[in-house]
């Protein structure tokens, strides 16, 4: 099914990683069922900050998601060549990393057995509806034509021609996953800090970055574990889209500091403060936001230099810091930030638990197994040409 | 006919989308065509007189007599507790109404705080599942504690801090069981309801009822008669946080 069987081929080396993923997974999964005992007492979270790593966790990997068109848009719309190696592993990792979505999505809930209610009572005008309805479109998209183009691979013919308009769907679909996802936020009353029109394409522009990151580190790492040959032309085109979204991102970035500090509003100061400086002695949230700022400028300057951006050796190290820097921002920063202070001037300090940690590495580990499974089916097609 | 498995996953795919289809339909052409029964015939509100309240000299009764009528879980760490209606000092629930000169006659005093029952609550716009919506006929927003997924959408969209989400258990944490209303279980948000359960009785709300210096007023805010209404005519009141557009419906008289 799926060309699955050629999954379950492959080197020691291979099944140490699926059976490492498998225990994390397993840890994970015992840390949900205590969660789903206990409830959701065992997390971090409180009555002031509702929404922490998971709902985080969730924004980051949405942008992930979407960061797929960065290698289909060129490929399929302007037929650039040089990205047809690598368009599956970016399809492949849009369908990895929404499945994580989902997942960071349904261990936040509450009542997770009642999770059907969303398509039960239909809502068009809750935010979370949409998102439903575009991340699991998203989803549906991504793995139909990932499958269609590999097995027309496999079979040695060209593609169906019903899968064209379904790729040029894809393109402003991946737009969509991530505007509504950040329209979740920017449409509060009385949460200053998500309040702002730039919250959309500031999180377009870090997914765009963030996402194209991790697709050069993988394929680095394809090619040390698996002989999988990117192109030096292709990874070079990556490290200037990822190049263009972090100047983007970073300006983008300097666009909200500078509203909320020259403006001086109170609401929307605080909690700029609280997340870069630190408001009425609590800063545990500062030091990681510094270091956030300090890797993407550093990312910036090795990116933009066209010599260390070409240096086999400097570019993945540009590109974890850009992915690193982009974590703690849209994975700790922006949500936990927007709920501190409270509107009532409550600062209430939020520290995930260890339980909370495991689930969330187990949902990681999920995605992490699927991206190695597909991976691994996508260059055994390739290889038997 | 022989059905292969081919046949068989078209069909029901083609039943699947057919359902979701009708659903979708159904949902968009509903939110496009407000129904013409909006008219709302009552308005509940509440008027808080913050001159008569004795919160300061410590005075809890109106919270205690929520806490016992509607089960409400008493924990101690903050981070988990559950409160429908309870007191914080007026700086932080007037946060725009504060001078820098002028020590405010009420600075530091605790102001009873409920949730607003606002004319246009931003948590029921954001429910994916309608388990939190205002209610027609009296404009009260209420919560369905059977249909809530624990999403805490809500909890994000209120600004004012008024919901409360069931962290574990809730049952172990209650003092003294009212067998006349429901216990919640763990996942789910709840907050205030102005006593509807109360009201179908013809009762006025628990906190109203028990407040010895009758400080809360409660009562029709569509009626220009009612009680809240003539004292709205009298005298300044504030709500909290109107810039948002939210339209509260519980008024504090200074």
């Amino acid at each position: 099914m799926f060309m699955f069987e050629k999954a379950i081929v492959g080197g020691r080396r291979y099944w140490a990683w699926i059976l490492c993923l498998g225990g994390i997974i397993l840890a994970g999964f015992l840390c949900y069922l205590w969660q789903l005992t206990h409830g959701l007492v065992i997390t971090g979270l409180s009555r002031d900050v509702t929404w922490g790593l998971y709902i985080a966790q969730f924004t980051f990997f949405v942008g992930v998601a979407a960061s797929a068109v960065m290698v289909v848009l060129p490929y399929y719309l302007h037929d650039y060549k040089q990205f047809g190696r690598i368009t599956i592993l970016g399809e492949f990792l849009a369908v990895g990393a929404v499945t994580m979505c989902m997942l960071f999505i349904f261990v936040d809930m509450g009542q997770p057995s009642r999770v059907l209610n969303v398509m039960r009572y239909p809502t068009p005008w809750s935010l979370m509806f949409w998102d439903m309805i575009s991340l699991g479109g998203y989803l549906v998209l991504n793995a139909i034509i990932s499958l269609v183009m590999l097995s027309s691979e496999r079979q040695g013919v060209s593609p169906p021609h019903w899968i064209k308009p379904i790729i040029i769907l894809s393109i402003p679909w991946a737009v969509s996953i991530h505007t509504v996802t950040a329209f979740l936020y920017c449409g509060l009353p009385g949460r200053a800090f998500w309040m702002t029109a730039v919250l959309a394409p500031r999180f377009l522009a870090s997914a765009f970055a963030a996402g194209p990151a991790l697709l050069i580190l993988l394929c680095l790492v394809l090619r040390k574990v698996a002989g999988f040959d990117a192109g030096r032309e292709a990874v070079d085109q990556l490290g200037i889209i990822v190049t263009y979204a972090m100047v983007v991102d970073v300006f983008l970035v300097a666009m909200e500091f500078f509203t909320a500090f020259y403006s001086r509003i109170p609401e929307h100061l605080e909690h700029f403060r609280y997340v870069f400086i630190g408001l009425d002695g609590n800063y545990h949230l500062a030091p990681w936001m510094w270091l956030s700022a300090l890797l993407s400028l550093s990312a910036l300057v090795l990116l933009l230099v066209p010599k260390w951006r070409h240096n086999p050796h400097l570019l993945p190290v540009a590109c974890v810091f850009v992915f690193i820097s982009l974590w703690l921002d849209k994975g700790l920063g922006l949500i936990v930030g927007g709920f501190t202070p409270s509107p009532l001037g409550a600062i209430t300090t939020y520290t995930p638990t260890l339980p909370e940690a495991t689930i969330v590495l187990g949902v990681w580990a999920i995605g992490a197994l699927m991206i190695t499974v597909l991976y691994k089916i996508a260059l055994s097609v390739r290889e038997a040409h | 006919m022989k059905i292969t498995r081919k046949v068989f996953l078209q069909l029901s795919g083609l039943g699947l989308l057919a359902v979701v289809g009708k659903k979708a339909v159904r949902a968009i052409t509903e939110a496009a065509a407000p129904s013409a029964k909006t008219k709302t015939t009552k308005r509940w509100g509440m008027v808080i007189d913050l001159g008569k309240c004795r919160q300061e000299a410590g005075c809890v009764d109106c919270i205690k007599a929520c806490n016992t009528a509607h089960n409400i879980p008493q924990f101690a760490d903050r981070a988990h507790e559950v409160k429908w209606i309870w007191n914080q000092p007026f700086e932080t629930v007037f946060p725009l109404v504060q001078t820098d000169y002028v020590k405010q006659g009420y600075a530091g005093h605790p102001i009873p705080l409920l949730c607003n029952h606002c004319a246009n609550p931003p948590c029921v716009r954001v429910c994916p599942t309608q388990a939190t919506w205002k209610r027609e006929e009296d404009g009260i927003v209420m919560m369905d504690w059977h249909r809530c997924i624990g999403c805490r959408y809500c909890m994000a969209a209120c600004p004012y801090g008024s919901r409360s989400f069931n962290w574990q258990d809730p049952r172990p944490a209650i003092a003294s069981l009212n067998p006349d209303f429901p216990t919640r279980t763990k996942g789910v948000v709840e907050k205030c309801n102005f006593c509807e359960e109360r009201l179908a009785r013809g009762q006025s709300p628990a906190c109203v009822g028990a407040c010895p210096e009758k400080t809360l007023v409660f009562g029709d805010l569509n009626d220009p008669d009612s009680e809240p209404r003539q004292l709205l005519r009298a005298r300044f009141a504030l709500q909290r946080e109107p810039e948002l557009g939210t339209s509260p419906s519980v008024y504090y008289l200074v």
